[in-house]
């Protein structure tokens, strides 16, 4: 380890950084504004300068840029010499002369990375007294606010967008002071990952379109750590909330998983917390008028206690979009032999498989970091940016590692981001793609393969073949399919780090059998070999560890006479099942009681209905595709009824007596109840701090000291001020009360620090720049492979694909704004949702005599429905694409067969 | 739509460079001689020539000021506003042309003659101060001699 000095004090650093991350990682300040921790340097803003001395006897010094300064023995630098911090307030100043003083109607304000530089730098007065360059501002769509006046050229937006997360359609313009970010006309950011400028560029530039509608300030906010719930990997959020509503969600750094960045799903997708259509009250429904009437609390819960008396006669359906402790409680409730988990029989099925594959073999499962880390990529069916869309982020940077790791050779270290992308230019490191159209990562693939499913599934048998003799052998494979095989098989042999990823998005069980084939194989070539499954929602792999059974199962044990009951918990059954097995369902229960937040289909058909806190303002568990359990927490508390779906039926469990629930008054005792009676989780698991968690004797404020209004935000109601909620499920309060330093990981609900306001003061809460937090990454992997485990390989390779006469195999296409049924119903989302379509290639359509416009009429599972035509050049032939969760589809089981035909209008 | 023409010339480019990419200034001034200046369509029509997006290819167009991006006038006048220039009367120069031709700088006659900008540094200091119309260089430049010059462009 190097040691320098820094004002004449020695210091270790690690080998290899740059002096501004040393600096930085020392807990040290020194201003900065175009080196990011994920992008690297460039040493174009010219803030970051020191003075480095030659030796001990060099009086004299020169400037440098401590970002573009290796961190190497012997290196002395001053700080806080009065030339370099002169310089460092020119800089700023020059930077100032065309920002606008536009700072109290600035969305950045309070936040601002550049607000924060100017006060560190010293810059205080602004002198300027001349005209400001303007520029005219674009509209980029319903994400993304732009005001170009206040920016300084820094670079960083473009870096990001392009570099990167491979976006097209953001660049810098012009020249000198004239220099302009944004499209080339206005329109929509095309990149699922732009809701990270709002955080990336360190000023008032690009700023969360979704917040403005509704806008408070950062130290107005009451916050949570919370998990993102819009897929299966859980990513690490901070939710703020003001008034009772749900204000924005912003990044919440976790190294494990999302790092510093989340997708725009993630980042907009949480506006259905405030819709019209939350359920705020318990109702029951008229038995003569069908009509819902408002219920107390407590009848309610006892009307729900007394159906469920008699346990045989209930069955409950859970939710993998609920947490693991209302699931739990669930099936506690009806007994696990009658608890489903609100999966299809299908689901319940690949997830189970991904757990097991997960747990029983020598392959790691891979955190989103260690998909960022490795260095040759097999991705078996899975369109990730639509999937699991921050994986497809972190495949990007990938396919990076190859190339740098020769530009590191060549002497130059990776942080110097122009130099390395300079040598490297368009070299990218192996990715094998196999999926049934293209993607938005074929750009960056190697080779991509598109196939019906089973065919992409052949395909991976191919590559384990490659890899491992023992593992079955698929006949009949065409040679360029043979040879690309070889190629992604020759590829992950002569990696560090192979990856192989596949999923639950194509219901196919033969991919993911054929991925861990490929896994294994790997293992037993001697590789530490990772694989990643993405599962469908926020707990599918929660749900695997309840082990309930699918939703047509349970279907069909409600068809039997003695049920009568059916709980329904956080789940919307219709997108689930089609309208036939809902209906009979209906038919087949008396008694319908649902708890969820927003009112659907399922919520209309409930006979009694409780309302139950999103993640916004309920607490707890879900575990993430890696098999990572992590604790999401309630940001706000209203007034309302609504609570978490656990405490409703803790209350139903009480009144019926027959499981002593007295201690479920907290998140905590119902999750060590979960852990000590279902098998699957071993031992003592601690996820997150527990609410009796003190430092010196103090509670974690969910606000920061700056919080204002508080007494008064009440006045409405009464003059009295209001005592705070209390919170027995965390040791956060509702409050800016309690302890001021920074908060221990996993409890943090913004990030601090004095003189860093903005998201950069996350460098103070790590302990290196790019490293964990303090305390470690919060959360906890629950899922450990048995490394010297040699597991059988799968067997059952399929058939080929064969086209039929008159009949197209329908896919599921995945879309990642508008696929996910709570975020598509957040108001700037929705906006970016696709209508409706079916996808079919050109020649298939030409076959079929239709043009571009045309409308079709698909026959599926005894619907039918009329809808305009996508043409997929490479959507294979005898398959039609068909998108998921959008209205149309809903509940429709795919893939299936079905027939099409020009639509007669 | 590229005409065959410019086409062809982008072709010529092609042959020299290692990505497609590279070709992109050049590929920006073949079109910009063939239709006098480069507009949104042009950059269409190049970008899917050299698989780039427009706003990457227009990043590029608007970094360099001899690649326009409004329409000119059928004769391009630009005036060196360097050093030499400067210390050597620049600005009478400017101020005459601007008299003579009724445009301040940045501006086209209403005939469609002429577009006046500024260039800097022509790379002539020793015979500043210095002008170009078009690809014809003047140098030793004095108000008196500019009624000289604009006749050969009637």
């Amino acid at each position: 380890m190097p040691t320098i000095y820094i004002d004449d004090n020695p210091y270790e650093v690690k080998e290899g950084k740059n002096l501004l991350d040393a600096v930085l990682s020392l807990g040290e300040d020194l201003p900065y504004f175009c080196w990011h921790p994920d992008l690297g340097s460039v040493g174009a803003c010219r803030q970051c300068a020191v003075i480095q001395f030659q030796d001990e006897e060099d009086e004299q010094g020169r400037l440098v840029m401590a970002c573009m300064t290796p961190a190497s023995e012997g290196t002395r630098i001053s700080i806080q010499h009065p030339d370099a911090s002169q310089f460092r307030e020119n800089v700023i100043e020059w930077l100032m002369v065309n920002h606008p003083h536009d700072c109290p109607v600035c969305d950045e304000g309070g936040e601002c990375h550049l607000q924060d530089m100017t006060v560190m730098s010293g810059h205080n007065y602004r002198d300027f007294r001349f005209k400001k360059r303007t520029h005219r501002n674009q509209d980029l769509g319903p994400f993304i606010n732009h005001e170009m006046n206040r920016c300084i050229a820094c670079y960083r937006c473009v870096r990001y967008y392009r570099d990167y997360a491979g976006g097209g359609d953001l660049q810098a313009f012009a020249a000198h002071d004239h220099v302009y970010f944004g499209r080339h006309e206005d329109g929509v950011l095309e990149s699922e990952f732009s809701g990270n400028l709002v955080e990336v560029c360190p000023t008032g530039v690009f700023t969360d379109k979704t917040l403005k509608r509704h806008y408070t300030r950062k130290w107005d906010l009451q916050s949570a750590p919370s998990i993102c719930n819009h897929c299966g990997l859980g990513c690490n959020t901070i939710a703020g909330e003001r008034y009772g509503t749900l204000r924005r969600i912003l990044n919440r750094y976790n190294s494990s998983v999302n790092g510093s960045f989340l997708c725009d799903r993630g980042r907009f997708g949480y506006e259905f917390v405030n819709d019209d259509a939350r359920i705020l009250t318990p109702v029951m429904k008229n038995v003569e008028t069908r009509q819902f009437e408002e219920v107390s609390e407590d009848d309610a819960v006892a009307k729900i206690a007394e159906l469920t008396r008699d346990k045989n006669s209930v069955i409950g359906i859970g939710s993998p979009r609920a947490s693991l402790e209302s699931n739990f409680a669930l099936r506690t409730l009806v007994g696990s032999n009658r608890y489903s988990s609100g999966m299809s029989n299908a689901e319940t099925e690949l997830v189970n498989l991904s757990r097991q594959i997960l747990n029983d073999g020598p392959a790691h499962s891979a955190s989103l970091k260690d998909v960022e880390k490795s260095d040759a990529v097999l991705v078996l069916g899975e369109d990730l940016t639509n999937t699991a869309p921050m994986m497809a982020l972190a495949v990007r940077q990938a396919v990076r590692n190859q190339p740098v790791e020769k530009a590191k050779q060549a002497g130059i270290p990776e942080w110097n981001d122009n130099a390395v992308r300079e040598l490297i230019q368009d070299e990218k490191g192996p990715l094998y793609l196999a999926t049934p159209t293209n993607t938005k990562l074929d750009d960056v693939a190697t080779k991509t393969y598109n196939a019906a499913p089973q065919d992409l599934a052949r395909f991976g048998f191919a590559v384990a073949q490659f890899l491992a003799e023992e593992s079955p052998k698929v006949i009949g494979l065409d040679e360029d399919v043979k040879s690309m095989a070889k190629s992604a098989a020759d590829a992950l042999k002569n990696a560090k780090r192979p990856l192989v990823i596949s999923g639950t998005s194509l219901l196919n069980k033969s991919l993911i059998q054929s991925a861990a084939n490929v896994a294994w194989s790997l293992c037993a070539n001697g590789k530490k070999a990772e694989i990643a499954l993405t599962v469908p929602e926020a707990n599918s792999m929660g749900m695997s560890f309840l082990e309930g059974q699918g939703i047509e199962s349970a279907f069909e044990r409600a068809a039997s006479d003695d049920i009568k009951t059916a709980i329904i918990l956080e789940n919307d059954l219709t997108r689930r099942v089609d309208s036939k097995a809902w209906n009979q369902f209906l038919k087949n229960v008396e008694n319908i009681v649902v708890i969820d937040h927003l009112e659907n289909e399922t919520t209309a058909a409930a006979d009694i209905l409780l309302p139950a806190g999103t993640f916004a303002d309920s607490d707890g568990t879900l575990i993430n595709n890696e098999g990572r359990a992590q604790r999401f927490f309630q940001a706000f508390e209203d007034d309302s009824a609504v609570q978490e779906s656990w405490r409703w039926l803790q209350g139903v469990l009480d009144l019926g007596k027959d499981t002593d629930v007295s201690d479920w008054y907290s998140l905590d005792n119902v999750f060590s109840a979960m852990t000590k009676s279902v098998d699957t989780f071993k031992g003592d698991i601690v996820v997150a701090p527990d609410a009796k968690f003190r430092i010196n004797d103090q509670k974690i404020p969910r606000s920061p000291y700056r919080y204002s209004g508080r007494t008064a935000m009440k006045a409405n109601v009464d003059i009295h001020v209001h005592k705070p909620p209390q919170d027995p499920d965390s040791p956060l309060s509702f409050s800016m009360e309690g302890y001021s330093g920074k908060q221990p990981s996993g409890l943090t609900s913004f990030f601090w620090s004095p003189g860093w306001n903005s998201v950069q003061s996350t460098n103070k809460y790590k302990n290196e720049v790019g490293g964990e937090l303090r305390g470690g990454d919060p959360g906890i992997r629950l899922i450990e492979p048995k490394r010297n485990a040699s597991p059988k390989y799968f067997t059952e390779v399929p058939e080929p694909f064969s086209p039929r006469e008159g009949e197209w195999l329908s896919i599921p296409l995945h879309h990642i704004f508008g696929s996910e049924e709570l975020s598509a119903k957040s108001f700037g989302l929705s906006k970016r949702a696709p209508e409706p379509y079916v996808a079919l290639n050109p020649s298939s359509a030409e076959k079929l005599g239709l043009q571009m416009e045309s409308r079709v009429s698909v026959k599926l599972d005894g619907t039918e429905h009329t809808l305009p035509i996508t043409l997929h050049e490479n959507l294979p032939d005898g398959v039609i694409g068909l998108p998921v969760g959008l209205p149309d589809f809903n509940g429709i089981p795919l893939p299936n067969w079905s027939k099409i035909s020009g639509a007669t209008e | 739509m590229l005409s065959p023409e410019e086409k062809h010339e982008i072709d010529e480019e092609l042959k020299h460079l290692p990505y497609k990419e590279s070709a992109a200034i050049d590929a920006l001034k073949i079109v910009q001689n063939h239709r006098g200046w480069v507009t949104d369509e042009a950059l269409d029509d190049v970008g899917e020539y050299l698989d780039m997006s427009p706003d990457a290819l227009d990043s590029i167009a608007t970094f360099y000021n001899l690649i326009f991006r409004k329409p000119v006038g059928e004769h391009v006048i630009r005036i060196c506003d360097s050093v030499s220039c400067y210390l050597t009367g620049y600005e009478n120069l400017r101020d005459a042309i601007t008299k003579k031709l009724g445009i301040k700088l940045g501006g086209t006659t209403e005939d469609n003659k002429f577009t006046f900008l500024p260039i800097q540094c022509l790379g002539t200091c020793d015979h500043a101060p210095a002008m170009m119309i078009d690809d014809e260089l003047y140098r030793d430049l004095t108000p008196e001699k500019l009624d000289e010059i604009f006749a050969q462009y009637k």
